[in-house]
Protein backbone atom coordinates (compact mmCIF):
# COMPACT_ATOMS: atom_id res chain seq x y z
CA UNK A 1 0.00 0.00 0.00
CA UNK A 2 1.58 3.30 -1.01
CA UNK A 3 2.05 5.82 1.75
CA UNK A 4 -0.34 8.70 1.16
CA UNK A 5 1.67 11.14 3.15
CA UNK A 6 4.87 10.78 5.09
CA UNK A 7 5.01 14.01 7.07
CA UNK A 8 2.24 15.02 9.44
CA UNK A 9 1.44 18.67 10.02
CA UNK A 10 1.26 19.48 13.74
CA UNK A 11 0.57 23.18 13.59
CA UNK A 12 1.08 26.40 11.62
CA UNK A 13 -1.63 25.29 9.21
CA UNK A 14 -3.21 28.71 9.00
CA UNK A 15 -1.06 29.78 6.07
CA UNK A 16 -2.15 30.62 2.53
CA UNK A 17 -2.02 27.65 0.14
CA UNK A 18 0.31 27.61 -2.85
CA UNK A 19 0.01 25.24 -5.80
CA UNK A 20 3.06 23.78 -7.48
CA UNK A 21 3.46 20.96 -9.97
CA UNK A 22 5.34 17.78 -9.20
CA UNK A 23 5.87 15.52 -12.20
CA UNK A 24 3.08 17.56 -13.84
CA UNK A 25 0.59 16.82 -11.06
CA UNK A 26 -0.71 19.75 -9.00
CA UNK A 27 0.34 19.69 -5.34
CA UNK A 28 -1.07 22.06 -2.75
CA UNK A 29 1.40 23.25 -0.15
CA UNK A 30 1.39 26.09 2.37
CA UNK A 31 3.35 29.31 2.07
CA UNK A 32 6.64 28.83 3.94
CA UNK A 33 6.83 25.08 3.28
CA UNK A 34 10.10 23.69 2.01
CA UNK A 35 9.82 21.59 -1.13
CA UNK A 36 10.47 18.57 1.04
CA UNK A 37 7.49 19.28 3.25
CA UNK A 38 5.33 20.17 0.24
CA UNK A 39 6.12 16.82 -1.38
CA UNK A 40 6.08 14.63 1.72
CA UNK A 41 2.90 16.09 3.20
CA UNK A 42 1.18 14.89 0.04
CA UNK A 43 3.22 11.79 -0.83
CA UNK A 44 5.56 9.17 0.53
CA UNK A 45 8.88 9.69 -1.21
CA UNK A 46 11.02 12.21 -3.09
CA UNK A 47 12.97 10.19 -5.61
CA UNK A 48 14.27 6.79 -6.68
CA UNK A 49 17.60 5.75 -5.12
CA UNK A 50 20.36 5.41 -7.73
CA UNK A 51 22.21 2.47 -6.19
CA UNK A 52 19.41 0.39 -4.71
CA UNK A 53 15.81 -0.59 -5.33
CA UNK A 54 14.42 1.71 -2.66
CA UNK A 55 12.83 5.11 -2.93
CA UNK A 56 14.24 7.97 -0.86
CA UNK A 57 12.68 10.71 1.23
CA UNK A 58 15.64 12.70 2.56
CA UNK A 59 17.57 12.13 5.74
CA UNK A 60 19.25 15.06 7.52
CA UNK A 61 17.01 18.06 6.64
CA UNK A 62 19.95 20.41 7.13
CA UNK A 63 21.66 20.40 3.79
CA UNK A 64 24.40 17.93 4.72
CA UNK A 65 23.37 14.57 3.25
CA UNK A 66 22.07 15.59 -0.21
CA UNK A 67 19.56 12.73 -0.09
CA UNK A 68 16.65 15.01 -1.00
CA UNK A 69 17.61 16.21 -4.45
CA UNK A 70 14.80 16.99 -6.86
CA UNK A 71 14.98 18.94 -10.12
CA UNK A 72 13.24 21.81 -11.82
CA UNK A 73 11.65 21.11 -15.17
CA UNK A 74 14.58 22.93 -16.77
CA UNK A 75 17.04 20.54 -15.13
CA UNK A 76 18.34 22.61 -12.21
CA UNK A 77 19.10 20.49 -9.15
CA UNK A 78 17.47 21.56 -5.87
CA UNK A 79 17.91 20.41 -2.31
CA UNK A 80 14.29 19.87 -1.27
CA UNK A 81 15.02 20.40 2.44
CA UNK A 82 16.39 23.91 2.00
CA UNK A 83 14.40 25.24 -0.97
CA UNK A 84 11.09 26.97 -0.40
CA UNK A 85 8.02 25.81 -2.30
CA UNK A 86 6.59 28.60 -4.46
CA UNK A 87 3.44 28.94 -6.49
CA UNK A 88 3.66 27.62 -10.03
CA UNK A 89 6.99 25.85 -9.47
CA UNK A 90 7.47 22.83 -11.74
CA UNK A 91 9.41 20.04 -10.05
CA UNK A 92 10.49 16.67 -11.42
CA UNK A 93 11.49 13.81 -9.13
CA UNK A 94 13.66 11.84 -11.53
CA UNK A 95 17.17 12.89 -12.40
CA UNK A 96 17.15 14.51 -15.86
CA UNK A 97 20.30 12.62 -16.90
CA UNK A 98 18.63 9.29 -16.12
CA UNK A 99 16.31 9.81 -19.05
CA UNK A 100 19.04 10.64 -21.55
CA UNK A 101 18.95 8.36 -24.59
CA UNK A 102 22.36 6.88 -23.75
CA UNK A 103 20.95 5.54 -20.49
CA UNK A 104 17.76 4.23 -22.01
CA UNK B 1 45.99 51.08 7.77
CA UNK B 2 43.22 49.12 6.10
CA UNK B 3 40.85 47.40 8.47
CA UNK B 4 41.80 43.86 9.31
CA UNK B 5 39.48 41.43 7.64
CA UNK B 6 37.85 38.87 9.89
CA UNK B 7 35.75 36.16 8.30
CA UNK B 8 33.36 34.12 10.42
CA UNK B 9 31.90 30.94 8.97
CA UNK B 10 28.59 30.09 10.57
CA UNK B 11 25.90 32.13 12.33
CA UNK B 12 24.80 29.82 15.12
CA UNK B 13 25.56 30.53 18.79
CA UNK B 14 29.33 30.47 18.27
CA UNK B 15 29.38 32.56 15.09
CA UNK B 16 26.92 35.08 16.49
CA UNK B 17 28.89 35.66 19.69
CA UNK B 18 32.16 35.82 17.72
CA UNK B 19 30.69 38.47 15.42
CA UNK B 20 29.39 40.40 18.41
CA UNK B 21 32.87 40.49 19.96
CA UNK B 22 34.37 41.75 16.68
CA UNK B 23 31.75 44.49 16.37
CA UNK B 24 32.39 45.52 19.98
CA UNK B 25 36.05 45.96 19.03
CA UNK B 26 35.05 48.29 16.21
CA UNK B 27 35.52 45.83 13.35
CA UNK B 28 33.09 44.76 10.65
CA UNK B 29 33.46 41.02 10.15
CA UNK B 30 32.12 39.11 7.16
CA UNK B 31 29.71 36.44 8.39
CA UNK B 32 29.10 33.61 5.94
CA UNK B 33 26.01 31.54 6.65
CA UNK B 34 24.61 28.59 4.75
CA UNK B 35 21.24 29.24 6.37
CA UNK B 36 18.58 31.58 5.13
CA UNK B 37 18.41 33.21 8.58
CA UNK B 38 21.03 33.40 11.30
CA UNK B 39 20.59 31.08 14.28
CA UNK B 40 22.33 27.90 13.20
CA UNK B 41 20.75 24.50 13.68
CA UNK B 42 19.95 24.29 17.38
CA UNK B 43 18.55 27.84 17.43
CA UNK B 44 17.25 27.61 13.88
CA UNK B 45 14.53 30.14 13.20
CA UNK B 46 11.17 29.25 11.76
CA UNK B 47 10.01 30.93 8.53
CA UNK B 48 8.78 34.53 8.90
CA UNK B 49 5.10 33.66 8.50
CA UNK B 50 5.13 31.02 11.29
CA UNK B 51 3.78 32.12 14.64
CA UNK B 52 4.86 29.67 17.38
CA UNK B 53 6.44 31.46 20.37
CA UNK B 54 10.04 30.85 21.51
CA UNK B 55 8.90 28.70 24.42
CA UNK B 56 7.24 26.28 22.01
CA UNK B 57 10.21 26.15 19.66
CA UNK B 58 13.13 25.95 22.06
CA UNK B 59 11.62 24.75 25.36
CA UNK B 60 14.02 25.17 28.26
CA UNK B 61 16.47 27.01 26.00
CA UNK B 62 13.94 29.61 24.80
CA UNK B 63 15.62 32.51 26.60
CA UNK B 64 19.04 31.56 25.26
CA UNK B 65 17.73 31.16 21.73
CA UNK B 66 16.07 34.55 21.91
CA UNK B 67 19.20 36.14 23.37
CA UNK B 68 21.35 34.77 20.54
CA UNK B 69 18.83 35.90 17.91
CA UNK B 70 18.54 39.34 19.50
CA UNK B 71 22.32 39.66 19.68
CA UNK B 72 22.57 38.87 16.00
CA UNK B 73 19.77 41.24 15.01
CA UNK B 74 21.41 44.03 17.02
CA UNK B 75 24.65 43.79 15.01
CA UNK B 76 23.07 42.85 11.69
CA UNK B 77 23.69 46.31 10.19
CA UNK B 78 27.25 46.49 11.42
CA UNK B 79 28.50 43.24 9.88
CA UNK B 80 28.77 42.05 6.31
CA UNK B 81 26.24 39.22 6.60
CA UNK B 82 25.92 36.85 3.69
CA UNK B 83 23.13 34.29 4.17
CA UNK B 84 22.60 31.30 1.87
CA UNK B 85 26.32 31.28 1.20
CA UNK B 86 28.29 28.05 1.20
CA UNK B 87 31.99 28.02 2.00
CA UNK B 88 33.19 25.19 -0.19
CA UNK B 89 36.95 25.51 0.06
CA UNK B 90 39.77 27.18 1.94
CA UNK B 91 43.01 27.45 0.04
CA UNK B 92 45.92 29.89 -0.28
CA UNK B 93 44.59 32.01 2.61
CA UNK B 94 41.31 32.53 0.77
CA UNK B 95 37.80 31.44 1.65
CA UNK B 96 35.91 30.24 -1.41
CA UNK B 97 32.19 30.83 -1.32
CA UNK B 98 29.28 29.92 -3.55
CA UNK B 99 25.82 31.42 -3.43
CA UNK B 100 22.90 31.95 -5.76
CA UNK B 101 24.64 34.94 -7.29
CA UNK B 102 27.96 33.31 -8.01
CA UNK B 103 31.25 32.52 -6.37
CA UNK B 104 33.98 34.55 -4.82
CA UNK B 105 37.35 34.09 -3.09
CA UNK B 106 37.85 36.19 0.02
CA UNK B 107 41.25 36.78 1.61
CA UNK B 108 41.35 36.99 5.41
CA UNK B 109 43.54 38.14 8.26
CA UNK B 110 41.63 36.00 10.74
CA UNK B 111 39.27 33.15 9.98
CA UNK B 112 36.86 31.91 12.63
CA UNK B 113 35.34 28.54 11.84
CA UNK B 114 32.03 28.13 13.68
CA UNK B 115 30.77 25.36 11.44
CA UNK B 116 28.56 23.48 13.88
CA UNK B 117 27.73 19.81 13.94
CA UNK B 118 25.76 17.11 12.21
CA UNK B 119 24.32 13.91 13.65
CA UNK B 120 26.64 11.02 14.39
CA UNK B 121 25.07 7.95 12.85
CA UNK B 122 25.45 4.27 13.49
CA UNK B 123 24.02 2.41 10.50
CA UNK B 124 21.30 -0.13 11.16
CA UNK B 125 20.23 -2.68 8.59
CA UNK B 126 17.42 -1.04 6.60
CA UNK B 127 18.36 2.56 7.33
CA UNK B 128 18.23 3.34 3.62
CA UNK B 129 14.44 3.08 3.58
CA UNK B 130 12.35 6.21 3.14
CA UNK B 131 11.21 7.28 6.59
CA UNK B 132 14.59 6.93 8.30
CA UNK B 133 15.82 10.33 9.37
CA UNK B 134 18.60 11.67 11.50
CA UNK B 135 17.56 12.87 14.95
CA UNK B 136 18.63 16.38 14.06
CA UNK B 137 16.58 16.13 10.89
CA UNK B 138 13.54 15.03 12.86
CA UNK B 139 14.02 18.09 15.06
CA UNK B 140 14.42 20.45 12.11
CA UNK B 141 11.16 19.09 10.64
CA UNK B 142 9.31 20.03 13.79
CA UNK B 143 11.13 23.22 14.69
CA UNK B 144 11.32 24.89 11.34
CA UNK B 145 8.34 23.36 9.52
CA UNK B 146 5.93 22.21 12.27
CA UNK B 147 5.72 18.68 10.89
CA UNK B 148 6.40 15.23 12.28
CA UNK B 149 8.55 12.92 10.14
CA UNK B 150 5.83 10.27 10.32
CA UNK B 151 2.49 9.10 11.68
CA UNK B 152 4.18 6.84 14.24
CA UNK B 153 7.78 7.56 15.07
CA UNK B 154 10.43 5.44 16.82
CA UNK B 155 13.41 7.28 18.29
CA UNK B 156 16.47 5.04 18.24
CA UNK B 157 20.10 5.63 19.13
CA UNK B 158 21.51 7.42 22.12
CA UNK B 159 22.53 10.77 23.49
CA UNK B 160 20.80 13.86 24.81
CA UNK B 161 19.20 14.65 21.45
CA UNK B 162 17.30 11.33 21.56
CA UNK B 163 15.33 12.47 24.59
CA UNK B 164 15.16 16.12 23.64
CA UNK B 165 13.63 15.48 20.22
CA UNK B 166 11.36 12.66 21.44
CA UNK B 167 9.99 14.94 24.15
CA UNK B 168 9.51 17.78 21.67
CA UNK B 169 7.52 15.40 19.44
CA UNK B 170 5.38 14.28 22.37
CA UNK B 171 4.80 17.87 23.40
CA UNK B 172 3.82 18.88 19.85
CA UNK B 173 1.26 16.09 19.67
CA UNK B 174 3.13 13.64 17.42
CA UNK B 175 2.64 9.89 17.90
CA UNK B 176 5.86 8.52 19.41
CA UNK B 177 5.90 4.71 19.37
CA UNK B 178 9.00 4.18 21.50
CA UNK B 179 12.38 5.52 22.56
CA UNK B 180 15.11 2.90 22.11
CA UNK B 181 18.39 3.83 23.75
CA UNK B 182 21.50 1.72 23.14
CA UNK B 183 23.08 2.98 26.37
CA UNK B 184 22.50 1.05 29.58
CA UNK B 185 21.32 2.75 32.75
CA UNK B 186 24.59 1.84 34.48
CA UNK B 187 26.49 4.19 32.14
CA UNK B 188 24.50 7.13 33.46
CA UNK B 189 25.34 6.30 37.04
CA UNK B 190 29.02 6.18 36.09
CA UNK B 191 28.72 9.55 34.34
CA UNK B 192 26.99 11.33 37.21
CA UNK B 193 30.05 13.04 38.74
CA UNK B 194 30.90 14.72 35.41
CA UNK B 195 27.26 15.46 34.58
CA UNK B 196 26.90 17.33 37.85
CA UNK B 197 29.26 19.95 36.41
CA UNK B 198 26.16 21.61 34.92
CA UNK B 199 23.23 20.56 37.12
CA UNK B 200 20.70 22.69 35.22
CA UNK B 201 21.19 20.77 31.97
CA UNK B 202 21.21 17.47 33.83
CA UNK B 203 17.94 18.39 35.50
CA UNK B 204 16.44 19.39 32.13
CA UNK B 205 17.36 15.93 30.82
CA UNK B 206 15.69 14.23 33.75
CA UNK B 207 12.54 16.28 33.25
CA UNK B 208 12.41 15.50 29.52
CA UNK B 209 12.69 11.78 30.17
CA UNK B 210 9.93 11.96 32.77
CA UNK B 211 7.68 13.81 30.33
CA UNK B 212 8.20 11.11 27.70
CA UNK B 213 7.34 8.34 30.16
CA UNK B 214 4.39 10.25 31.55
CA UNK B 215 2.98 10.42 28.01
CA UNK B 216 2.94 6.62 28.02
CA UNK B 217 5.81 6.21 25.56
CA UNK B 218 7.85 3.05 26.23
CA UNK B 219 11.51 3.84 26.89
CA UNK B 220 13.97 0.94 26.56
CA UNK B 221 17.57 1.26 27.72
CA UNK B 222 20.49 -0.92 26.72
CA UNK B 223 18.92 -2.08 23.46
CA UNK B 224 20.68 -3.48 20.41
CA UNK B 225 19.08 -2.34 17.15
CA UNK B 226 18.64 -5.28 14.76
CA UNK B 227 16.84 -3.94 11.72
CA UNK B 228 14.69 -1.16 10.35
CA UNK B 229 11.94 -3.05 8.55
CA UNK B 230 10.66 -1.63 5.32
CA UNK B 231 9.62 -1.89 1.74
CA UNK B 232 11.58 -0.39 -1.17
CA UNK B 233 8.54 1.53 -2.46
CA UNK B 234 6.70 2.54 0.69
CA UNK B 235 9.58 2.85 3.13
CA UNK B 236 9.84 2.08 6.83
CA UNK B 237 7.20 -0.10 8.46
CA UNK B 238 8.83 -1.18 11.71
CA UNK B 239 11.88 -1.64 13.90
CA UNK B 240 13.36 -4.82 15.31
CA UNK B 241 15.65 -4.70 18.35
CA UNK B 242 16.96 -6.82 21.20
CA UNK B 243 16.05 -5.48 24.61
CA UNK B 244 18.49 -5.34 27.51
CA UNK B 245 17.51 -8.90 28.44
CA UNK B 246 18.42 -10.15 24.96
CA UNK B 247 14.82 -10.73 23.87
CA UNK B 248 13.96 -9.69 20.34
CA UNK B 249 11.04 -7.28 19.94
CA UNK B 250 9.37 -5.52 17.01
CA UNK B 251 7.57 -2.19 16.93
CA UNK B 252 5.41 -1.00 14.05
CA UNK B 253 6.15 2.52 12.83
CA UNK B 254 6.47 4.48 9.61
CA UNK B 255 9.40 6.63 10.65
CA UNK B 256 12.62 6.26 12.61
CA UNK B 257 14.64 9.16 14.01
CA UNK B 258 18.12 7.86 14.63
CA UNK B 259 21.47 9.10 15.85
CA UNK B 260 24.17 8.93 18.51
CA UNK B 261 24.76 12.49 19.60
CA UNK B 262 26.75 14.68 17.23
CA UNK B 263 29.95 15.01 15.26
CA UNK B 264 31.70 18.28 14.43
CA UNK B 265 31.75 19.54 10.85
CA UNK B 266 35.52 19.74 10.49
CA UNK B 267 36.01 19.65 6.72
CA UNK B 268 36.87 23.36 6.49
CA UNK B 269 39.41 23.10 9.29
CA UNK B 270 40.91 20.21 7.35
CA UNK B 271 41.05 22.20 4.10
CA UNK B 272 42.65 25.08 6.04
CA UNK B 273 45.34 22.49 6.89
CA UNK B 274 44.73 22.45 10.62
CA UNK B 275 46.34 19.59 12.51
CA UNK B 276 43.97 16.96 13.94
CA UNK B 277 44.27 14.65 16.93
CA UNK B 278 42.31 11.56 17.90
CA UNK B 279 40.02 12.00 20.88
CA UNK B 280 39.71 8.62 22.55
CA UNK B 281 36.72 9.67 24.63
CA UNK B 282 34.43 10.30 21.67
CA UNK B 283 36.45 8.16 19.22
CA UNK B 284 36.55 11.07 16.79
CA UNK B 285 39.33 13.06 15.16
CA UNK B 286 39.19 16.69 16.21
CA UNK B 287 41.09 19.74 15.01
CA UNK B 288 43.71 20.77 17.53
CA UNK B 289 43.33 24.13 19.24
CA UNK B 290 44.65 25.91 22.26
CA UNK B 291 42.43 26.83 25.20
CA UNK B 292 41.19 29.96 23.42
CA UNK B 293 40.42 28.36 20.06
CA UNK B 294 43.62 28.98 18.09
CA UNK B 295 44.11 26.23 15.51
CA UNK B 296 47.55 24.94 14.51
CA UNK B 297 47.48 27.27 11.48
CA UNK B 298 48.16 30.95 12.23
CA UNK B 299 45.11 33.15 11.82
CA UNK B 300 42.62 30.28 11.98
CA UNK B 301 40.35 29.91 15.03
CA UNK B 302 37.85 27.20 15.95
CA UNK B 303 34.75 27.56 18.10
CA UNK B 304 31.50 25.88 18.98
CA UNK B 305 30.40 22.35 18.15
CA UNK B 306 32.33 22.55 14.86
CA UNK B 307 35.51 22.15 16.87
CA UNK B 308 34.31 19.78 19.56
CA UNK B 309 30.83 18.81 20.73
CA UNK B 310 30.36 20.80 23.91
CA UNK B 311 26.85 22.06 23.30
CA UNK B 312 25.13 25.32 22.44
CA UNK B 313 25.79 27.06 25.75
CA UNK B 314 29.48 26.36 25.45
CA UNK B 315 29.43 27.48 21.83
CA UNK B 316 28.43 30.99 22.91
CA UNK B 317 31.40 31.14 25.27
CA UNK B 318 33.90 29.58 22.87
CA UNK B 319 32.70 31.84 20.05
CA UNK B 320 33.45 34.94 22.08
CA UNK B 321 36.71 33.44 23.31
CA UNK B 322 37.95 32.60 19.80
CA UNK B 323 37.08 36.10 18.59
CA UNK B 324 38.96 37.65 21.51
CA UNK B 325 41.97 35.46 20.68
CA UNK B 326 41.81 36.66 17.07
CA UNK B 327 41.51 40.29 18.17
CA UNK B 328 44.45 39.92 20.54
CA UNK B 329 46.55 38.36 17.77
CA UNK B 330 45.65 41.28 15.51
CA UNK B 331 47.02 43.64 18.13
CA UNK B 332 43.73 44.89 19.55
CA UNK B 333 43.21 45.31 23.30
CA UNK B 334 41.37 42.46 25.00
CA UNK B 335 40.11 42.26 28.58
CA UNK B 336 42.07 39.43 30.21
CA UNK B 337 39.47 39.04 32.95
CA UNK B 338 36.76 38.28 30.40
CA UNK B 339 39.00 35.78 28.65
CA UNK B 340 39.76 33.98 31.91
CA UNK B 341 36.11 33.71 32.87
CA UNK B 342 35.16 32.36 29.43
CA UNK B 343 37.90 29.74 29.67
CA UNK B 344 36.42 28.62 32.97
CA UNK B 345 32.97 28.40 31.43
CA UNK B 346 34.17 26.25 28.52
CA UNK B 347 36.07 23.98 30.93
CA UNK B 348 32.86 23.37 32.88
CA UNK B 349 30.97 22.43 29.72
CA UNK B 350 33.87 20.19 28.68
CA UNK B 351 33.48 18.27 31.93
CA UNK B 352 29.77 17.93 31.31
CA UNK B 353 30.42 16.77 27.73
CA UNK B 354 32.76 14.08 29.05
CA UNK B 355 29.89 12.95 31.25
CA UNK B 356 27.59 12.76 28.23
CA UNK B 357 30.15 10.65 26.35
CA UNK B 358 30.25 8.27 29.32
CA UNK B 359 26.48 8.20 29.80
CA UNK B 360 25.67 7.71 26.12
CA UNK B 361 28.63 5.84 24.66
CA UNK B 362 29.12 5.47 20.91
CA UNK B 363 28.30 1.76 20.36
CA UNK B 364 31.32 1.00 18.22
CA UNK B 365 30.77 -2.76 18.47
CA UNK B 366 27.52 -2.32 16.57
CA UNK B 367 29.47 -1.34 13.44
CA UNK B 368 31.62 -4.42 13.72
CA UNK B 369 28.49 -6.56 14.13
CA UNK B 370 26.68 -5.19 11.07
CA UNK B 371 25.54 -8.14 8.94
CA UNK B 372 27.09 -8.38 5.47
CA UNK B 373 23.81 -7.53 3.77
CA UNK B 374 23.26 -4.31 5.74
CA UNK B 375 23.75 -1.07 3.81
CA UNK B 376 26.66 0.76 5.41
CA UNK B 377 26.91 3.74 3.04
CA UNK B 378 23.39 4.83 2.21
CA UNK B 379 24.49 7.30 -0.49
CA UNK B 380 26.15 4.69 -2.68
CA UNK B 381 24.31 1.62 -1.42
CA UNK B 382 27.53 -0.08 -0.29
CA UNK B 383 26.95 -2.92 2.16
CA UNK B 384 29.04 -3.92 5.16
CA UNK B 385 29.87 -7.11 3.25
CA UNK B 386 31.08 -5.07 0.25
CA UNK B 387 33.52 -3.19 2.48
CA UNK B 388 34.72 -6.39 4.15
CA UNK B 389 35.28 -7.97 0.71
CA UNK B 390 37.28 -4.92 -0.41
CA UNK B 391 39.44 -5.24 2.69
CA UNK B 392 40.07 -8.90 1.99
CA UNK B 393 40.87 -8.32 -1.68
CA UNK B 394 43.01 -5.21 -1.37
CA UNK B 395 44.29 -5.32 2.19
CA UNK B 396 43.05 -1.74 2.64
CA UNK B 397 43.02 -0.78 6.33
CA UNK B 398 43.23 2.99 6.02
CA UNK B 399 40.04 5.05 5.74
CA UNK B 400 40.83 6.88 2.50
CA UNK B 401 42.27 3.81 0.81
CA UNK B 402 39.23 1.74 1.77
CA UNK B 403 37.05 4.56 0.46
CA UNK B 404 38.84 4.59 -2.89
CA UNK B 405 38.26 0.87 -3.38
CA UNK B 406 34.78 0.55 -1.89
CA UNK B 407 33.19 4.00 -2.47
CA UNK B 408 32.19 4.10 1.23
CA UNK B 409 32.29 7.81 2.02
CA UNK B 410 32.52 8.89 -1.61
CA UNK B 411 28.84 9.65 -2.15
CA UNK B 412 26.57 12.62 -1.73
CA UNK B 413 27.16 13.12 2.00
CA UNK B 414 30.94 12.72 1.61
CA UNK B 415 31.18 10.32 4.50
CA UNK B 416 29.43 12.52 7.07
CA UNK B 417 26.96 9.79 8.01
CA UNK B 418 28.83 6.53 7.37
CA UNK B 419 32.46 7.54 7.89
CA UNK B 420 32.74 7.00 11.62
CA UNK B 421 30.95 3.64 11.52
CA UNK B 422 33.01 2.52 8.51
CA UNK B 423 36.19 3.28 10.46
CA UNK B 424 34.94 1.14 13.36
CA UNK B 425 34.07 -1.71 11.01
CA UNK B 426 37.50 -1.55 9.36
CA UNK B 427 39.23 -1.45 12.74
CA UNK B 428 37.31 -4.47 14.02
CA UNK B 429 37.83 -6.41 10.81
CA UNK B 430 41.56 -5.64 10.72
CA UNK B 431 42.02 -6.05 14.47
CA UNK B 432 43.60 -2.63 14.87
CA UNK B 433 42.68 0.38 17.06
CA UNK B 434 40.30 2.74 15.28
CA UNK B 435 42.73 5.66 15.37
CA UNK B 436 45.05 3.64 13.16
CA UNK B 437 42.34 3.56 10.49
CA UNK B 438 42.73 7.33 10.27
CA UNK B 439 40.06 9.72 9.13
CA UNK B 440 38.42 10.62 5.86
CA UNK B 441 40.15 13.69 4.45
CA UNK B 442 37.98 16.76 3.86
CA UNK B 443 37.55 17.35 0.14
CA UNK B 444 36.61 20.51 -1.74
CA UNK B 445 33.88 21.23 -2.52
CA UNK B 446 32.73 20.27 0.97
CA UNK B 447 29.20 20.12 -0.43
CA UNK B 448 28.10 19.81 -4.05
CA UNK B 449 28.08 23.11 -5.93
CA UNK B 450 26.69 23.98 -9.33
CA UNK B 451 29.34 24.00 -12.02
CA UNK B 452 29.59 26.78 -14.52
CA UNK B 453 28.70 29.65 -12.22
CA UNK B 454 30.55 32.84 -13.03
CA UNK B 455 32.69 35.05 -10.80
CA UNK B 456 30.87 37.55 -8.68
CA UNK B 457 31.61 41.20 -9.43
Amino acid sequence: MPVMSRFVRLGETDRPPVTLYVDDQPVTALEGDTLMVALLASGGTLRQGEFGPEKRAGFCLMGACQDCWVWTSSGERLRACSTLATAGQRIVTSQPESTWPSNA
Amino acid sequence: MAEQRIIIVGAGPAGTRAAQACVAAGLQPIVLDEGRHAGGQIYRRQPDNFTRPYTKLYGTEADRAQAVHDAFDAIRDRIDYRPETLVWNIADRHVWTASGTGQTALPFDALLLCTGATDRLMPVKGWQYAGSYSLGGAQVALKSQAVSIGHRVVFMGSGPLLYLVASQYVEAGAAVAAVLDTSPFSARVKALPDLLAVPSILWNGVKLTQAIKRAGVPVHLGVTPVEILGDPDTGVNGVRFRDSGGKEQSIACDAVAMGHHLRPETQLADLARCAFAFDSHTRQWLPERDGDGRASVAGVYLAGDGARILGARSAEASGTLAALAALADLGLPVDKGVTASLRGEVATYAKFARGLATAFPWPSAQAAALPDDAVLCRCEGVSAGDLRAVMRETGAQEANRAKAFSRVGMGRCQGRYCGLAAAELIAAEAGIPVDQVGRLRGQAPVKPINIGIGDEK
